[in-house]
């Protein structure tokens, strides 16, 4: 129908037309004008999970399931409104700390792991191989369809020359225009706006082609979908996929599986969080990337029911109903347009994810081992660029080639969609160790290993592996019957599980597989420092990224040159010394006259090498120039303990600042104290010199009289006389009292602790005064125990004391009424005694005044004329010295009751 | 701040709501044969994409009824084109 050349030329046509938007895209974003700062382009490039499956395979599948097309497009819409916290999340993290992939995002998280990142990769490169293997096949067999209609039988895509086999032709043409897409240089940020911009066309071409051929066969060729629908419910075949029936068990399955796909697959990974040029597009995104894909499945059902009505018995392959359909009503060049859409699809696919593949095998798996294997003496090579843009182009073709050859080795048991999911199954491993990784810092580098090994390894023997049997290149018996016959370890029923689809089958056991392994050994195990550190960093994005720093934890120094030479080994001279200038533009120096490096520009080149080599060999390449070393676990421990060392200080010093608190408190109390006793000294002072002067004073005075008249009688001479000699001996007193105080308060009294019969001293105590007592008719009573306890004291003093008291009661008792009673009680480690009397008594504020020096009572004339005011203050030092207490219980008219306590002797 | 918590919660809203509207016995209630048609089409057929299309205007409502929030503070741009 359609003549060959023209095909071939209108499909060279449109990707040389894609190629130049590309081209066009990456000038306008070197020139800082970028094409793509757009939330509408982003969720078109997101379109990119739209691919020959969408575009061919959602026909054939909803042949046989009807609705079962759906949740495969159902579970990104979910997934968008879920996952908008998600993704955002991971984006920022990767803009953050310049991931450059999923398996350097998966490397970075747990401790910048080679051995993490070389594992995704070759689960996604395995994973993966199957979704290219499906691109390829769509091509061929849409390019076979095309060209041979209605000659179906030589519409056969595989021939036995490999210069007639359209599909390795297909995998070489897409091979080249991805290298020259892709790694036309080597970018520090791996943004590919070019192709960006070109597959965001593609998705309005991929949309508008099937949009047409949808309109085409609803209201083309049946008039009104209504009428459609109506032929189609006539045929109970074709009634039956408007059921619920039809979908089959796997509705729930599909939905989760593809929740994860539009996430963790290679190429949307890179679409939307790598390219991502802008956060807030992500919020345009989430709903018109679901209103893509509503739109673009609008007419899946029709163009099914369309084709099986045109096309009945089984005729052609339900696949290509989209193609076959126009081609059988006549309308060639829609046909042509339908293909160009599916080329569309196809080699967005490819494109995206072969470069997302080819950054991963250069920068997680051929760069480690070549720094770790320094054959190539990579430091010594000035220029390493090259040799980057050469492993990714090679890589690429690896990718593509591997595609084509499972192609070959299965391609044709399978429909697409059920190819498509063995790759979306694989891409779901990455789901544990990713949304662990940012809402989990428990989750360890090992953990994550024995995860996605885990579930890769599951993942491989219950889908890959049958699809080998299958297609013969394994013994169908693996399937059948188990390996070596055991029932139990059969790869659609593993452990006897069945009644599940392969697809779901494998899911629940790869899922269990990989989220055990990684929560049971992330906490069994233990963590590394860097593991750490950017488990806090991945887990708290939003408040790390927004206090701005604290990312990088490079100590130590390094030279300017040194890391100007390194960054331009891997990314060229030109752009390095760009990047240099810019830095310091933005820091507001000029960096040509910097000779060592801050830890900022340190990290800033880490990240700037991470972009074009992987996060885990840049920290390698940093670690080489900067001299005392990144961040070893003995600089880490030594912050640690500086940290710590720190908050001992901090500690000590907040001790000591209380000591000192407390010291001055007690520094100004003694203080006051000190000016108190000063005062006292001074008011002792004048008290003294006062009461000295009173009897000095009536000495003089009766002396003078007596010497100024000799003419005076003998009575009253001998008056004078005594009154000399009554003065004379208070005087004495006053000053053999003053003394003894200044003895006892200095500690120089001499002190004779014996062991005394307390009965005994009380009772001579009062039988020295019983006279006193008696010549002023007041009267004494003493109660005291017959077996009278031993206490402790000085003989002389204490007698001094109880003396002191009984005198002092007898003085302020009036005479006739007076009486005093002098009682002890034995106590608790001491004996008290208590002296009564009923005298006018004290009052409360004064009580505890008189204890002190030269307090003398007043009060009603009852005070104590001829007492020095000293006798209470002496009793008090004497008891006190002895380690006793005295007291005074009083209250006014009800005479008063002075009490002293005596400790027994020791022991 | 709570605006972004409120659009958290609106789409996990609609995220609810989609796992009900989606959910094999709500679809089950739908199934009424191929007779059964809404404008000519099957009414299963029109429910399943008038849910999905409720789901995605809700998403549009839950994004676009969104105040204005200033752009997160970004890391220093990397871009160094020549």
């Amino acid at each position: 129908m359609l003549p060959g050349w023209l095909i071939l030329l209108t499909s060279f046509g449109y990707l040389s037309l894609l190629f130049a938007i590309a081209y066009y895209g990456d000038r306008r974003a070197d020139r800082g004008r970028s094409l793509i700062g757009h939330s509408s382009i982003y969720a078109l490039s997101i379109a990119v999970y739209c691919t020959s499956w969408t575009f061919y395979g959602s026909v054939g599948r909803a042949a046989s399931t009807g609705l079962g097309f759906l949740p495969i497009y159902l579970g990104p819409t979910l997934m968008f409104a879920l996952g908008w916290a998600v993704i955002r999340k991971i984006v920022r993290i990767s803009k953050v700390h310049h991931i450059t992939s999923i398996a350097d995002f998966v490397s970075s998280r747990y401790g910048k792991s080679h051995l993490l990142g070389g594992l995704v990769t070759v689960i996604a490169v395995v994973g993966i191989m199957p979704y290219i293997s499906l691109q390829l096949k769509a091509v061929s067999s849409s390019f076979a369809v095309l060209l041979h209609y209605p000659d179906l039988a030589a519409a056969h895509p595989m021939s036995a020359s490999p210069f007639e086999d359209t599909a390795l032709l297909v995998a070489m043409v897409l091979a080249l225009f991805t290298i020259l897409f892709g790694t036309r240089h080597i970018d520090a940020t791996e943004h590919h706006e070019g192709m960006v911009a070109a597959i965001a066309f593609e998705s309005i071409v991929k949309l508008l082609a099937f949009l047409a051929v949808g309109a085409f066969v609803a209201f083309g060729i049946f008039g009104s979908p209504g009428e459609l629908f109506r032929q189609a419910a006539a045929q109970p075949q074709l009634a039956r996929l408007m059921s619920v029936e039809a979908i089959g068990p796997n509705w729930i399955t599909l939905t989760l599986l593809s929740m994860a796909a539009i996430i963790f697959l290679p190429r949307q990974f890179q679409v939307t969080v790598v390219e991502n040029v802008d956060e807030r597009h992500l919020e345009k995104a989430v709903w018109l990337f679901p209103l893509y894909l509503f739109a673009i499945n609008l007419f899946v059902l029709p163009i099914t029911l369309g084709g099986l009505l045109r096309f009945p018995g089984g005729a052609l392959d339900t696949d290509t109903f989209v193609l076959a359909l126009p081609l059988a009503e006549g309308a060639p060049y829609l046909a042509l347009l339908v293909f160009i859409g599916g080329l569309s699809a196809a080699t967005g696919m490819v494109i995206v994810e072969t470069i997302a593949l080819s950054t991963m095998v250069c920068n997680d798996l051929i760069m480690p081992v070549l720094l770790r294997f320094g054959r190539l003496h990579l430091s010594e090579r000035s220029d390493l660029s090259g040799l980057l843009l050469g492993i990714r182009r090679g890589a690429i073709l690896f990718i593509i080639l591997l595609g084509y050859l499972y192609f070959r080795l299965i391609g044709e048991s399978y429909a697409l969609v059920t190819i498509g999911l063995v790759s979306f199954a694989a891409a779901a491993q990455f789901a544990p160790a990713i949304l662990g990784g940012i809402y989990w810092k428990g989750g360890s580098r090992q953990g994550a290993v024995a995860g996605l090994s885990a579930g890769f390894a599951v993942w491989a023997y219950t889908l890959l592996l049958p699809s080998f049997a299958k297609s013969g290149w394994l013994p169908e018996s693996i399937v059948d019957l188990g390996p070596f016959g055991l029932h139990l370890l059969k790869p659609y029923a593993l452990f006897g599980l069945e009644g599940l689809d392969s697809i779901s089958h494998s899911l629940f056991w790869s899922l269990a597989a990989n989220v055990g392994g990684y929560v049971a050994v992330s906490l069994a195990g233990s963590k590394s420092t860097i593991e750490r550190i950017q488990a806090t960093l991945f887990v708290e994005v939003f408040s790390q990224s927004e206090s701005g720093r604290g990312l990088g934890a490079w100590r130590g120094k390094a030279a300017v040159a040194d890391l100007r030479e390194l960054a331009a080994r891997f990314i060229g001279r030109e752009r390095a010394q760009q990047a240099f200038a810019d830095f310091g533009r933005r820091h507001g120096f000029d960096i040509d006259k910097r000779t060592e490096a801050d830890a900022d520009l340190v990290q800033y080149v880490e990240r700037l090498l991470a972009g074009a080599i992987g996060a885990a060999s840049a920290r390698v390449m940093i670690a080489t120039t900067v001299q005392g070393e990144g961040i070893g676990i003995e600089e880490i421990m030594e912050v640690l303990d500086e940290t710590s060392q720190v908050l001992e200080y901090s500690r000590q010093l907040e001790h000591k600042s209380q000591e000192l608190e407390a010291a001055t408190r007690e520094l100004q109390a003694a203080n006051q104290r000190l000016k108190e006793l000063d005062r006292m000294k001074d008011e002792f002072l004048s008290t003294v010199t006062h009461e000295l002067r009173t009897p000095l004073t009536s000495i003089r005075s009766f002396s003078e009289i007596l010497f100024d008249n000799p003419e005076l009688d003998a009575t009253q001479r001998g008056e004078f006389l005594s009154i000399v000699i009554r003065e004379s001996e208070r005087l004495t007193r006053l000053v053999n009292q003053v003394l003894d105080l200044a003895k006892i308060e200095a500690g120089r009294m001499d002190w004779h602790l014996e062991d005394l019969d307390l009965a005994g001293l009380l009772n001579d105590a009062a039988a020295s005064l019983r006279g006193i007592f008696e010549e002023r008719d007041v009267g004494l009573d003493l109660r005291l125990p017959a077996p009278s306890p031993l206490v402790r004291a000085d003989r002389d003093h204490l007698t001094r004391v109880v003396i002191n008291l009984l005198s002092n009661a007898q003085k302020v008792c009036g005479p006739g009424t007076g009486r005093v009673e002098m009682w002890m009680e034995p106590g608790e480690g001491e004996a008290a005694v208590f002296v009564r009397d009923n005298g006018p008594g004290i009052e409360p504020d004064l009580q505890d005044k008189i204890f002190e020096k030269f307090y003398q009572l007043a009060a009603g004339g009852t005070g104590n004329p001829s007492g020095s005011g000293l006798g209470l203050a002496i009793c008090r030092s004497i008891v006190e010295r002895q380690g006793g207490r005295i007291a005074v219980h009083s209250r006014p008219g009800e005479g008063a009751t002075f009490s002293f306590t005596v400790p027994y002797p020791p022991g | 701040m709570w605006r972004e918590e409120a659009t958290g919660e609106r789409l996990a809203a609609v995220f609810l709501l989609g796992l009900a509207l989606f959910s094999p016995l709500v679809l089950r209630l739908f199934d009424r044969g191929p007779e059964t048609v809404l404008a000519g089409i099957p009414l299963l057929y029109v429910y399943v994409f008038g849910a999905w299309g409720l789901l995605i205007g809700l998403l549009a409502w839950a994004m676009r009824s969104r105040p204005a929030v200033p752009p997160p503070r970004e890391p220093p741009p990397l871009d160094f084109s020549v």
